[in-house]
């Protein structure tokens, strides 16, 4: 019955999101409060409701349900219990209502946020959240129902996807939904703003909480699908320029452009009509992505064409939404006074600079990735754009946004000082070019690309110290109160410092990848084979049982010089309810860099064929990410954008009103 | 992200079952592929980098364990070994299986727009701001302090020499 309780329940919410668009709409056309109210119920209600349906489901899988077909599809009754509830949203049907259940509940905490939010705005966004999440609830009742029973049982479930039975991959899809749904707000903001023809600076403290929010959560949900990419699939690389991780790409990269647009806006009251266009196509963007994982248009145009109904349905949210956004977007611009004036240098200016190559960037990777796409639809031409079309055209408009990023955190807003700015600069800039020439001499003969990257990298860190080091310490203050003054800094200013130092991590962690070593060998028992400058020995082939599969690993001593630094165990895994054995990589993780083992087949005479990386600096690339994210997080504790403000300061503003 | 990769992984080693009743090594280059000569070795991963796995998602026959990417692999390396130059594999390669195979699409009529597009982007968009910033009232220049408002400054640095400590309203971007 539970199973039905949640069908019910999920029925229940899309009439509830109805009714948040139809109430408020009502109210906001009749100037009636008591209507526009009926928004935040209805919100928090939708919400309550798709938790009891995702509740129900996730009791399915617990239970090992398999009268539900999802349950039988896709999990096992020998699965640990972490990997049961995670089996719920590895499948597209479960994956749809984790997505409705986080773009409700961003809904419901919109509704119940202490922002100050004028109610006719209000009424407004959870009114386009409302049709969002109806949408979507209609799709996953009508395409892709997780509920539905199965006429006969069977005994057994087929089994989870072994390779997605791992814990990178269990949190990875929560984190990167928060961060595809997170940006649903401001494309709601941006549609209220636009109904009611009014923005200013407030508005943009209204929406930076939540884009801040989405944009971390986004930034640690693709760190931790390359991070499972890398040590999962066996080929020890890190990014692929995948359409399906090009979705994710594209969203960010325009998140992280918004960002920036709506500091413009509440500093300077100006960029007001490209921020409302930028929230708009952000979350466009993360739409489009759904659509390109969800429909299958990805794996071909034809399978896409053969089983239409799933992916022409999603189209059709598509185009709605974007297309409404936009037509809105086109009609009522004009009605929102441009403002704010802008000198050619100064803060403002570096970061309108900033939104041009970020948005280019976003373009691109969106004409990349849909492009073979179009054109095989329209000339039936195949053709493959991949990564060297990426890199080469990704490279040029990353890597002097990376040069200029400190410098314009340098400049004052309004009217700044370039030269002053260099000077300030000079010493974090004057010693990544030491480095960047020791390192070219050292590694001379090697490749160039990845001195520059690393250097670039380096004074990106170097500039957020640096940043950090001019806001606080004056010469003629004493210790203690410089001491004070760094305590004192706003979260937001070490959360600024923090995302771009972490931008310069992981581009060194990227740019050491040309620095790894790379042995391709049949190893026996005995065999040494050296990774960069530790050794390895094959100590013995071992065969053993794990929960719920069978594996067989080699087990290698790792050495420096002579010393035992541990042992790695790369090898083969065959579980059970499946027949393919999946590839284990052995990882073990010296300072910063990584040694790398993926193995082949094992041979009848005992031998097999072994790939082994040294991986230098590698962690960089993920632990770069990590502190991007922390640093969004730490500018989301700021005073000035506190998602709950003090009631003291919201009662002084109501008394001001 | 990664459920399609994974799905579509699961197909190739379900192609790979399916098409070899033997077993084959699961992995990409092997050793028992590689060129003696290393230089030869190192313009076959090059190659080999460039050219997609057909039957892969998006992969490159470098990184694919699938038996036609081997196939490949083999067989641009005995075209190396027999002499052949990098263009001359390629060129055949792409009259064998079309434009397809290159992960690098060519710059041709039909890639013009791919091709252009980041550039032309990035110019109108810069085009636009230079437009716009022409167009925008200036800030108006300063004008310089009179005698008596820098008499006034310097009696007020005069008596706070320090700047006030942080946490005052002074805030970051």
């Amino acid at each position: 019955m539970t199973v039905e309780w949640g069908h019910f329940a999920l029925i229940l919410a899309l009439v509830l999101s109805l009714c948040q668009v139809a109430l408020p709409l009502w109210g906001v056309a009749g100037r009636d409060h008591a209507l526009m109210q009926t928004a935040r119920g209805t919100a928090i209600g939708a919400f309550l409701f798709t938790l009891l349906a995702f509740a129900a489901l996730t009791y399915a899988y617990v239970q090992s349900d398999f009268s539900v077909i999802n349950v039988a599809m896709n999990s096992h009754s020998t699965k640990p219990l972490a990997y049961k509830i995670s089996g719920v949203w590895s499948n597209h049907e479960g994956s749809m209502l984790l997505w409705v259940l986080i773009l409700t509940l961003f809904g419901a905490l919109v509704a119940m946020a202490r922002q100050a939010i004028p109610l006719p705005l209000l009424a407004a966004v959870l009114m386009v959240q409302g049709a969002v999440s109806s949408a979507f609830f209609a799709f996953i009742l009508m395409t892709s129902n997780p509920f539905l029973r199965a006429l006969e049982v069977p005994a057994e479930g087929r089994g989870l996807n072994p390779i997605l039975q791992d814990p990178g991959l269990a949190i990875h899809p929560p984190l990167l939904y928060i961060g595809y749904v997170g940006f649903s707000i401001a494309f709601s903001f941006a549609i209220g703003a636009l109904i009611h023809g009014r923005i200013d600076a407030v508005w943009a403290r209204f929406v930076r909480p939540w884009t801040l929010l989405a944009w971390s959560f986004l930034t640690l949900g693709i760190a931790m699908g390359s991070y499972w990419a890398y040590y999962e699939l066996g080929w020890g690389g890190f990014w692929f320029w995948d359409p399906v991780e090009n979705a994710s790409l594209m969203p960010w990269l325009a998140g992280t452009a918004l960002l920036h647009s709506t500091v413009v806006m509440e500093k300077r009251d100006a960029l007001k009509v490209w921020t409302i266009l930028l929230s708009i196509l952000t979350f466009s963007l993360s739409l489009i992505g759904t659509f390109l994982v969800r429909s299958g248009v990805l794996t071909s145009v034809h399978t896409f064409a053969s089983d239409p109904s799933r992916g022409k349905f999603i189209l059709g949210i598509l185009v709605f939404f974007i297309g409404g956004g936009l037509t809105l977007f086109a009609w009522r611009a004009h009605a929102l006074r441009q403002g704010g004036l802008f000198a050619p240098i100064s803060r403002e200016a570096g970061l309108v600079l900033n939104n041009l190559m970020l948005a280019t960037m976003a373009a691109t990777v969106l004409i990349g990735t849909l492009y073979p796409l179009v054109l095989e639809g329209i000339s039936g031409d195949k053709i493959s754009v991949g990564a060297p079309f990426f890199e080469a055209t990704m490279l040029p408009l990353f890597l002097p946004l990376a040069l200029l990023q400190p410098l314009g955190t340098a400049l004052s807003w309004k009217r700044a000082d370039l030269w002053a700015a260099m000077q300030r600069l000079s010493w974090a800039f004057g010693f990544s070019v030491l480095v960047l020439c020791i390192v070219l001499y050292v590694t001379r003969g090697g490749s160039v690309l990845a001195p520059v990257g690393a250097g670039i990298g380096l004074w990106l860190v170097l500039g957020s110290l640096a940043d950090v080091w001019l806001r606080v310490w004056r010469a003629k203050a004493g210790w203690a109160v410089n001491l004070s003054r760094l305590v004192g800094l706003p979260r937001s200013a070490w959360g600024t410092a923090l995302a771009h130092a972490g931008l310069g991590i992981s581009l060194i962690g990227i740019a050491a990848t040309g620095w790894g070593t790379e042995v391709i060998s049949t190893v026996g028992k005995g065999a040494e084979v050296p990774a960069g400058p530790y050794r390895l020995v094959l100590e013995q082939v071992i065969t053993r049982n794990g929960p719920d599969y069978r594996e067989t690993v080699g087990r290698f001593q790792v050495y420096s010089d002579q010393q035992k630094l541990g042992v790695i165990e790369p090898g083969k895994r065959i579980f059970i309810g499946q027949t393919m054995p999946k590839t284990e990589a052995g990882l073990m993780t010296i300072g910063l860099g990584q040694i790398y083992a993926s193995l082949g087949d094992f041979q009848a005479d005992g031998t097999v064929s072994l790939r082994l990386y040294w991986k230098p600096l590698v962690v960089l690339i993920w632990g770069g990410a990590l502190v991007m994210a922390f640093g969004g997080f730490l500018s989301l504790l700021d005073r000035r954008s506190r998602i709950a403000a003090p009631r003291k300061a919201r009662q002084l503003q109501g008394d001001a009103a | 992200m990664t459920e399609r990769r994974a799905r579509h992984l699961s197909f190739i080693l379900l192609f790979v079952m399916l098409a070899l009743a033997a077993l084959t090594p699961l992995h990409a280059v092997e050793p028992d592929e590689r060129l003696a000569d290393p230089a030869q070795e190192t313009r076959a991963r090059a190659l080999s980098n460039g050219l997609r796995c057909l039957v892969c998602q998006n992969q490159s026959i470098d990184d694919s364990n699938a038996p036609l990417a081997r196939d490949l692999r083999i067989l641009l390396r005995e075209r190396i070994a027999a002499g052949d130059d990098d263009a001359t594999i390629t060129r055949d390669l792409v009259s064998r299986y079309g434009d397809f195979i290159l992960l690098q699409p060519p710059f041709n009529p039909r890639t013009l727009v791919l091709w252009s597009a980041p550039f032309v982007l990035l110019a109108a968009g810069g085009w636009v701001l230079f437009r716009r910033s022409r167009r925008m009232p200036q800030l108006e220049k300063p004008q310089p302090l009179t005698e008596q408002e820098r008499e006034n400054l310097r009696r007020l640095l005069a008596t706070d020499q320090i700047d006030p400590p942080a946490g005052s309203p002074r805030q970051g971007s």
